[in-house]
């Protein structure tokens, strides 16, 4: 090999290399901002296919806290959002960046702990619970994420009369995804809150004996919605709203209700259709 | 324990079966990686060439802050990165956040110092007499340095292959500005990221050593060239 091959044999590697890359340009297609918790139960996974087959239309997500989903709506740089945080919702719908809400489907939030129960908990009310966490000094694993789960665990501790215990060193934030959150409260045998959803994925990973279990549940304020929002055309002039009002559509759909009905692990169904 | 051979029949499992996450995931690091490595070395082989060739007033503190550059962490890079192309930024207009094309920008942006480096590096110790030999041959400017290249191709075979683990390996930028989206900008590491919170290590061992398999044949074809 001379050195006239060598260097032209690069400079054509180099070319093919480039123009293969170039011609696997990202498609078009509807992007969606999400939550962990409907990424990680691999509910997402069992339904889009559904909705591209159905639609035609191709669906992209990424997962990450419903905080950050908004903000991402917000910048535009997403087309739509699947999120849990009403009161944020309804607010940022008012502030102009959100168009149309719709209910798709709930669960409910439960708190859980490791089976020995340290602090004492099991079936004691949320602010009770949340009290003798405290007094106990019980380590509680937050997602510190500004999330959904995250937003509604410190308006929990608020309405348990407690200043959030931001510097305690008893409490933990993790600022991963939900399902991250439950594996440290493992490791580190604490306590958590969590969907219902996704303490079943993390049940069934472990084979239905998870070493965390529910100990707190059932109160009204737990209740877990999740919506589907467009984005304001006015605020985000590129978005694909018309897509995006598609998805919204199928998702309260009955079809799709149905496929979230039957969408379970260990016999349990993990999210609960309510679309009207 | 078990978690960890799981992990390796797994891989085996998954490579075999054709898996279609799995291959979209090794498929779309490949693409960007590689991608990432020619432009870092298309833009960083004359950048190094100069500042290693030539001596200039200021070289010692370029050197310096390249040399500082080599220490850029990936997730700075992506939060600047995903500053530029969101969409209320100023390149937000072309839609690269959560694409390959956006993490490439980022990725190359990591691998750029690595090249320049190690080629002003390289080119540096070239052996003085070479220069003197071919000038008083009566060699053209075009020819010296042509034949300066020639003689540290394997330099810059090195700096390729270097800048190539670097990108090949990174989690931060990917994440950042990929967003990690299945089917689409999920690399492997993001995947293994994704495995590891969500505590499936097998999953995660599986997708390392694909990702250790690639490091390896790319290394052994770089032996191979050499052997040339």
């Amino acid at each position: 090999m001379n050195r006239k091959q060598f260097f032209s044999g690069i400079i054509a590697i180099f070319f093919v290399m480039l123009m293969a890359i170039s011609v696997q340009a990202d498609s078009k297609s509807l992007m969606m901002a999400t939550t962990t918790s409907t990424d990680n139960t691999g509910l997402l996974d069992y339904l889009i296919p559904h909705f591209e087959k159905e639609t035609g239309i191709a669906l992209k997500w990424t997962s990450t806290g419903t905080g950050k989903a908004l903000k991402l709506g917000q910048n535009c740089d997403v087309d739509v959002l699947l999120v849990h945080a009403p009161p944020a919702e309804k607010k940022y719908i008012a502030s102009g960046y959100g168009k149309d809400r719709r209910e798709v489907m709930y669960n409910d939030f439960v708190i859980i702990g490791p089976a020995m129960d340290p602090a004492g908990i099991k079936g004691k009310g949320i602010s009770e619970a949340f009290n003798m966490i405290k007094g106990k000094k019980g380590i509680f694993i937050s997602r510190g994420d500004d999330s959904g789960t995250n937003k509604k665990e410190k308006l929990l501790w608020k309405n348990a009369g407690i200043q959030l215990p931001d510097k305690e060193k008893w409490y933990v934030q993790t600022g991963q995804g939900m399902l991250a959150s439950i594996n440290v409260a493992e490791e580190r045998k604490g306590y958590t809150m969590t969907d219902r959803g996704t303490y079943i994925k993390y049940n069934s990973q472990k084979g239905g004996n998870a070493p965390l279990k529910v100990l707190v549940e059932g109160d009204a304020i737990l209740l877990n919605q999740y919506s589907v929002l467009t984005l304001d055309p006015k605020n985000c002039p590129k978005a694909k709203y018309e897509l995006a009002l598609k998805f919204s559509d199928w998702m309260a759909s009955k079809n799709a209700q149905d496929l979230i009905k039957d969408f379970r692990l260990l016999g349990k169904e993990l999210f609960i259709p309510n679309a009207k | 324990m078990d978690f960890i051979v799981a992990g390796f029949v797994k891989a085996i499992e998954l490579l075999i079966s054709g898996d279609n996450s799995t291959w979209t995931a090794v498929w779309a690091t490949l693409k960007v990686s590689t991608c990432s490595m020619l432009l870092s070395v298309g833009a960083g082989l004359p950048c190094g060439f100069l500042i290693g060739y030539f001596d200039f007033k200021g070289k010692k503190h370029l050197r310096t802050i390249l040399d500082t550059l080599l220490a850029l962490p990936t997730v700075f890079i992506g939060l600047a990165v995903y500053a530029f192309i969101s969409y209320q930024g100023p390149l937000g207009e072309l839609g690269l956040l959560f694409t390959l094309t956006g993490i490439a920008i980022g990725q190359t942006i990591l691998a750029f110092p690595i090249v320049t480096a190690i080629t002003a590096s390289i080119i540096e110790n070239i052996d003085q007499d070479l220069k003197l030999t071919l000038v008083s041959l009566g060699a053209g400017k075009r020819n010296i340095i042509a034949t300066c290249l020639w003689e540290v191709r394997f330099g810059i075979l090195t700096a390729a292959v270097t800048a190539y683990g670097r990108v090949l390996t990174e989690v931060g930028i990917s994440m950042m500005v990929g967003g990690n989206i299945k089917y689409s900008t999920r690399t492997i590491t993001t995947a293994i990221a994704l495995e590891t919170n969500k505590g499936q290590f097998a999953d995660g061992i599986a997708l390392g050593v694909v990702l250790i398999t690639i490091a390896f044949i790319v290394n052994l074809s770089l032996s191979f060239l050499r052997r040339q």
